[in-house]
């Protein structure tokens, strides 16, 4: 029996619903104003000419520049390389977090999270004062003979990746270690009963279900270092150049808004393909389960 | 939760001194600059041979230092006051209407948490630079906004999810009409996600460096923005004075959050 | 005359294609206290919520008096409601729960003060006006909870299952102060549970539910004994539902050819206690079990169906000797023997 709505009821109920959406709408126009516009408006502005007419001469001068392919490189070996070592340091230190009570833990997580409640450019600072020539750790290396010469650990990609590294763990490490507090620890009591080692618990049941955390905290840190400007702009002594860093220059030294336009669309385009191959590895992330020896 | 593992200390001490390692590289740059901001000396010495306030007197006695602090302060606070209530605002909608409309709202809400800020920064650039409102204290402030409002629904949006809406039911059948139900049941219920989700707005606003390093100039630059030039220019101790209040300002903030929620 | 205080008129409402109110109508006297009785899912929630104005019907009317309320925002209402998890502010005491609806109404704050502590007062909670609400037990909840819903004088109150989460022996304490508050204030109520003995206890009237329709709308005695369909039967208590052709009347051979509805605790052993236009059930014993105040006989009739009778202790002088797969007869006064209209066992 299907009944006859009430037309009245009906528009009551459609009234409501556009006053629950109405509540969303100063937010929406924000983001809409301040965020969706102005990315539309970097694709209107990258087939503009200086005086304003329409042109494709920008995509042909960047795309054809080859400090524009040097950048893109940069930008992946600057995040690739944030990421391995996010990884290496980042899922010990939450093993060893993990392992601790979590009283202990939670001290300790302050303290690791001291960083991600500093300004970028105090820690940029810190970084500078460290790692330049006559800087701590230069000093600390001469001093005990280690090295004869000061390393050039800053103004370089060392000292970028360096500091992209310091800004970007902390955050690798929130999801890794909370997948690892989640874990069960009957699950490694019953493997530990079952003969695994300690290296096998950890290959194939503490890394196993931590896989999703290790997952989205990748993500989380290739989204922030694709775009990542103020460590380069700082610690690469103009020397390291992602698309970040050659975008401002264009915009700012050379005043040339057209080509700044396509070296953002670039940016974005490269977020859309590290995106779809994220969704890609999420599904192989899904699958991930300990096989079983084959016979 | 190695604990299974009594026998494995070797693995165990590699592993905690591995730890102690990452973690010391994480504190080290924030701890650094606090002796050297307390320097007598001109140069980047550590440790410093002698102490003084010097650095901390430059910088309160500096023209220009004070007004980047000023609009800094007046930013983060007009963004938190702007952004906070669009967010709660907007978390209601969505927990309301949920379903598929929700979650669009929500993923258009969260755009500029995933943009990379000088994607934003140049787009806002564009957009401002068509009406003339390049180096207004009126620009930064929508940049910050942007910012700020995914930042305050992700920590509004977990408190409404846990709020028992028969409250406001129960409040609309006694005869509150919708302003009342939001401002007399829900604003006091979710007071401590409000308050720490207005600390974020406002550390947010205070912490964004790169909309400001394109929008914000002259008068109207901020902290960051003045940090950044003076780190490409040159690095005396006075930054070193800047970073170490602004840790203890932001740390403070943190805890007073932290602490609050707890009680 | 007795005037309408609550008009429900057609009410339909779907979830998707799921019904969960099918042409609910329903009227209320004023000043009475009727139940909505139904299992978990049966759409009593859902009825209590359209009335209140948080549910929006897809058709029908709701009248209050002879006000159209069907589409009036829930705040102008004027319906006091106990919610199930009572729904009190956690942010503000006692008091401050109770007067709220009097804030609300602008009434002057010494005014309100004051009704709020007679309300407080009339549930038996003076003395804990200024108490946190976190503070309070459950008993206390539920009381304050009735006396923020009753503060404002509302015309109509709705409880949705408020004892619910009580245990049993406060439970039957509140039962009779809500009915006894009910008698003195006399505002129409409309209660909701799933439980029949609290149904029987306290309404004027139920209303059994059953799949978001109403089955049957009586007094609580005649739902009792006289279920209109075998479901209310059934959910009532332990209700045999026996099939045509089984039962025969004691002074008759003629079997009955009607669906008989015959509750375990209407059946004596002894013909002469019932009389000649009684009814006659046969068959052999299955089971007995002594239950302190009474005998349980399981009964498998000719047919192959299972009856069962309930005999009290004191006149089950012949219940010790029987013995499993005897064959025996049990016997049901001709008042205490309903027959399901229209229905098929
Ligand atoms: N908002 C809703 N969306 C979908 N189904 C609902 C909703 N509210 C109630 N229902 C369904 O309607 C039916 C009746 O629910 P309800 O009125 O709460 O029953 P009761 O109070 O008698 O236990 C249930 O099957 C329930 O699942
Ligand atoms: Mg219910």
């Amino acid at each position: 029996m299907t009944v006859v709505r009430d037309p009245a009821l009906a528009a009551d109920a459609r009234r409501e619903r556009r006053f629950f959406l109405s509540l969303s709408l100063p937010a929406l126009f924000i983001v809409g104003l301040a965020a969706i516009l102005p990315i539309l408006w970097i694709i209107r502005q990258s087939f503009l000419t200086t005086a304003g007419e329409y042109t494709v001469g920008n995509y042909q001068k960047v795309l054809s520049s080859g400090l524009t392919w040097s950048a893109l490189v940069t930008t992946l070996e600057l995040s690739l390389g944030t990421l391995a070592a996010c990884i290496l340091l980042g899922t010990p230190l939450a093993l060893a977090l993990a392992s601790v009570r979590p009283r202990v833990a939670n001290v300790l997580m302050a303290f690791v999270m001291l960083p991600l409640w500093t300004s970028i450019l105090v820690r940029t600072y810190g970084w500078l004062v460290l790692l330049r020539r006559d800087g701590l750790i230069n000093a600390a290396l001469t001093g005990s003979g280690l090295t004869a010469e000061p390393l050039p650990l800053v103004y370089n990609f060392t000292g970028t990746l360096i500091g992209m590294v310091h800004y970007m763990l902390p955050l690798f490490l929130l999801p890794v270690y909370a997948a690892m507090r989640d874990i069960d620890p009957n699950l490694i009591r019953a493997a530990a009963s079952m003969g695994a080692t300690l290296r096998q618990v950890i290959r194939t049941v503490i890394l196993p279900l931590s896989a999703g955390g290790i997952f989205s905290g990748s993500i989380i840190v290739l989204i922030y270092a694709i775009g990542f400007f103020i460590t380069p702009a700082v610690l690469g002594g103009g020397k390291v150049n992602p698309l970040s860093t050659r975008i401002e220059r264009t915009l700012s030294t050379f005043q040339d808004w057209g080509s700044a336009s396509v070296l953002g669309i670039l940016l974005l385009v490269l977020m859309a393909l590290i995106g779809v191959m994220l969704l890609a590895a999420r599904r192989l992330v899904a699958q991930n389960t300990v096989e079983a020896p084959h016979a | 939760m190695l604990e299974a593992y009594p026998q494995n200390r070797l693995a165990r001490i590699l592993l905690w001194s591995f730890a102690a390692l990452v973690m010391a590289f994480l504190m080290l740059p924030t701890l650094v600059v606090v002796p050297l901001s307390f320097s007598a000396s001109n140069l980047l010495e550590f440790p410093p041979h002698a102490y003084s306030l010097r650095w901390y007197e430059n910088f309160f006695g500096s023209a220009t230092w004070m007004a980047a602090l000023r609009t800094s302060l007046i930013l983060g606070t007009l963004t938190a006051l702007i952004a906070v209530p669009f967010a709660l605002l907007a978390c209601i909608s969505m927990n309301r209407l949920g379903g598929k409309t929700a979650a669009i709202i929500q993923s258009v809400l969260l755009t500029p948490s995933i943009t990379p800020g000088i994607l934003l920064a140049i787009g806002l650039f564009f957009v401002l630079a068509a009406q003339h409102l390049i180096g207004t204290l009126f620009g930064v402030l929508v940049g910050h906004v942007v910012l700020a409002v995914p930042v305050a629904c992700i920590v509004l949006l977990p408190a409404l999810a846990r709020f028992d809406w028969n409250q406001v039911q129960a409040a609309r059948s006694l005869g509150a009409n919708w302003a009342r139900a939001i401002g007399g049941i829900i604003v006091p219920q979710l007071r401590i996600s409000l308050l720490s989700a207005t600390l974020m707005a406002f550390l947010t606003s205070l912490d964004e460096s790169v909309i400001s390093i394109f929008i914000a100039s002259g008068r109207n630059s901020t902290m960051p923005k003045l940090m950044f030039l003076s780190l490409r220019d040159q690095i005396d101790p006075t930054i070193a004075a800047i970073s170490t209040l602004w840790t203890v300002i932001v740390v403070a903030v943190v805890l007073i959050v932290t602490l609050r929620q707890k009680s | 005359m007795k005037s309408l205080a609550i008009t429900i008129e057609s009410v339909h409402k779907a979830y998707g294609s799921y019904v969960a109110l099918d042409d609910v109508s329903l009227d209320i006297q004023a000043g009475e206290f009727l139940t909505l009785l139904g299992p978990s899912g049966s759409g009593k929630t859902t009825l209590l919520m359209a009335l209140a104005g948080f549910v929006r019907p897809d058709s029908g009317k709701l009248l209050l008096g002879d006000r159209d309320i069907t589409r009036l925002p829930p705040n102008k209402r004027d319906i006091g409601i106990v919610f199930q998890n009572y729904a009190l502010f956690p942010h503000m005491n006692v008091l401050a729960n109770v007067a709220y609806p009097l804030v609300l109404r602008k009434i002057p704050r010494a005014e309100a003060r004051q009704r709020a502590l007679d309300t407080l007062a009339r549930v038996k909670l003076d003395g804990l006006a200024e108490r946190n609400v976190a503070a309070l037990s459950g008993g206390q909840r539920q009381r304050v909870a009735l006396a923020r819903a009753i503060v404002f004088e509302p015309r109509v109150m709705l409880m949705d299952e408020p004892l619910s989460a009580l245990d049993k022996n406060l439970r039957e304490t509140m039962q009779y102060e809500i009915r006894r508050l009910h008698d003195h204030l006399r505002i129409t109520t409309i209660y909701v549970t799933h439980d029949q003995r609290e149904a029987l206890i306290m309404s004027d009237r139920i209303a059994v539910m059953n799949s978001g329709r109403i089955q049957q709308i009586d007094t609580p005695q005649r739902i009792y004994d006289r279920p209109s369909t075998r479901f209310v039967a059934e959910f009532m208590g332990e209700a045999n539902i026996v099939a045509p052709g089984s039962a025969r009347r004691i002074d008759g051979a003629e079997p009955s050819r009607e669906t008989l509805m015959i509750r375990a605790e209407s059946f004596h052993l002894d013909a002469k206690l019932v009389g000649g236009n009684g009814v006659a059930l046969e068959g052999i014993l299955r089971a007995k079990a002594f239950r302190g105040e009474n005998w349980l006989l399981t009964l498998a009739l000719d047919g192959g169906q299972e009856v069962l009778v309930c005999i009290p202790a004191a006149l089950a002088g012949g219940c010790a000797e029987l013995a499993a797969g005897q064959r025996m007869t049990a016997y049901a006064p001709a008042a205490k023997v309903h027959a399901i209209p229209g229905a098929t066992a």
